[in-house]
This record gives C-alpha cells, sequence and structure tokens, in this order.
C-alpha cells in the first residue's frame, strides 16, 4: 500500500465543490447529482431526452484534469494499486451494484443523506461497510 | 445553453474530486482501512469531503426546492421512495465489495479518465459493462415485480 496524508482543508475545501456543484445541477435541471444514475443512462434503453445534458456533465467530470494539467502543468497524486483483474472485477462490481443499488457515494452519500432520505442512509451505510470490511480483508487477512 | 451549463457543472464536480484527493485510489482505500487505524495509516481525509459536501447540498437543496421549477426544466425529479427493500441493501453491498478492491467509486472513476492511465479506462469499461447488466437485468420482464416499473433505477 501507498500511504497518504491526512489533508482536511484540501479535501473539506473539495467536498464544497462537490456539494456546489450538486446544488447547480438541482438548480438547472431538477435533478440528483447522482454520477451511476447519470452514466448509467448514457447507455440503452433511453426513457427521455436528457442524453445530451448527462453526456455533457460527463464530460465535464472528465475534462476536469485536462484543464487542470492545461492550466497550472501538473495533476494531484494519483495512485492506482490494483491490478488488470482486479480493476475489471471492481469495475464491473461497482458499475452493477451502484445501479442496482440506485446510487453510488455521489446520489445516496451527498445527495440523498442531504435530503435526509432512509433509503440513502441504508444504501450509504452499506456500501461504506462493504468497502471496510473488502479492504480489511484484502490488507489484513493473510 | 443548458448543455454547456452541465458540461460547467461537470467540470466544478470534477475540480472537487480533485481537491479532496477522492481522484485518488490510494487515499479513498487508506480511508476505508479502519484496519490501519493502529498503525496510523487511516487517511480520514474522506470523512471531511462528505461532510463538505453534505453540509453545501443540505443548505442548497432545502434552498432551491422552495424555487418554482429549475432552471432549464419544467420541474424537480425527485425520488419519492422511502421503503427498505432488498435491492437498497444488495446493490450498495456489491458496489462497496468493488470500491473497496479498486478505490474508484463512479465519479472518481470517470475523473480519472482525464489523467490518461489505462488503468482508468480498463476500470471504467468494466464498470459500464456492469451499469448496463443491471439496467438489463432491471428492465427483465421477470424481474419487473422486483422493481418500479416506471422508474426502475430511482434513488
Amino acid at each position: 500500500m501507498v500511504s497518504t496524508s491526512f489533508t482536511p482543508i484540501a479535501s473539506l475545501a473539495g467536498g464544497v465543490l462537490i456539494g456546489v456543484a450538486a446544488v447547480l445541477l438541482m438548480w438547472a435541471t431538477g435533478r440528483i447529482a447522482g454520477v451511476s444514475g447519470i452514466a448509467a443512462r448514457l447507455f440503452p434503453p433511453y426513457e427521455d431526452g436528457e442524453f445530451a445534458g448527462r453526456f455533457a456533465f460527463v464530460a465535464g467530470l472528465v475534462a476536469a484534469p485536462v484543464l487542470v494539467r492545461l492550466v497550472t502543468g501538473s495533476l494531484p497524486a494519483q495512485t492506482i494499486e490494483a491490478g488488470t483483474t482486479v480493476l475489471i472485477v471492481g469495475g464491473l462490481l461497482t458499475g452493477f451494484g451502484s445501479v442496482w443499488g440506485s446510487g453510488c457515494t455521489s446520489g445516496h452519500g451527498v445527495c440523498g443523506l442531504s435530503r435526509l432520505s432512509v433509503r440513502s442512509l441504508v444504501a450509504t451505510i452499506t456500501f461504506m461497510a462493504a468497502g471496510m470490511a473488502t479492504v480489511f480483508l484484502m490488507r489484513h487477512w493473510s | 445553453m443548458a448543455i454547456l451549463v452541465q458540461f460547467a457543472i461537470g467540470l466544478i464536480f470534477g475540480l472537487g474530486l480533485m481537491v479532496s484527493g477522492m481522484s485518488n485510489p490510494a487515499k479513498v482505500l487508506n480511508f476505508l482501512d479502519i484496519g490501519g487505524i493502529p498503525a496510523g495509516t487511516w487517511d480520514a481525509s474522506l470523512a471531511f469531503v462528505m461532510a463538505g459536501a453534505v453540509a453545501v447540498t443540505f443548505i442548497g437543496f432545502s434552498r432551491v426546492l422552495k424555487l418554482a421549477r429549475p432552471f432549464f426544466a419544467e420541474r424537480f425529479y425527485l425520488p419519492t421512495r422511502s421503503d427498505i427493500d432488498p435491492r437498497i441493501v444488495a446493490g450498495p453491498a456489491i458496489f462497496g465489495v468493488g470500491w473497496g478492491l479498486a478505490g474508484f467509486c463512479p465519479g472518481p472513476a470517470l475523473t480519472a479518465l482525464g489523467f490518461g492511465s489505462a488503468s482508468a479506462f480498463i476500470f471504467v469499461a468494466a464498470m459500464c459493462a456492469g451499469m448496463v447488466l443491471a439496467r438489463f437485468v432491471a428492465h427483465w420482464p421477470s424481474l419487473t415485480r422486483f422493481v418500479t416499473p416506471a422508474d426502475p433505477l430511482e434513488t
């Protein structure tokens, strides 16, 4: 594992930006800023005519580091320790589970908790617990 | 115009993920690693991401939802369900395992694409396959009794 340093101020500031984005999306489109729901609806079946807006939002997510690199000339640290097999299994489970459970960290964790949704609270506790259990097994169970 | 605004909102969201450190899977895994608390390797930063995001969203939503309608849409599309069904536990449990394996949840995984690493592309390709599969299964006629027919993906 790669050790990382505790960054409460930067993390809080980043969280505020995420919150601002969630509020702006609700203000603009009237929809929850749930990345799994937005990304999943880029694929058929299409239930409404909102494809372009969702594509633009995802393009914005992808463009953020491109813009940061253009402006500052560098990128923040990113260490991906997982190998190909773990990436594929992890990706499949992340994609399937977040759609099956109607949301991920953003939809349930940020927007749902902010709306005091009981379903989102159950979902958030569950994915946090499952994530912690998985990391525990991967790192400390040998 | 609405499209441009949504691009800008995605950009702000992505910048938030980068500033907060969530775009770094190592940081996410070190947060999830409560077994690292005794050794001092636990990184509590992501609790601050959550706190900042929820605080702003809680206040912001309460203001925005007092408006008659969104700026670019006719109405607000808010989830209405409050029942605890098996899917609201099973889905997040499956997602949590995937999150703990690689350290990516959907938002940071998409933003990681812009970092240009091959690993992010592999993860996102698999994630999209998982999403398509979940939607396919949810729309499967014999399974629709488990989901709300109008919108199987409602939060």
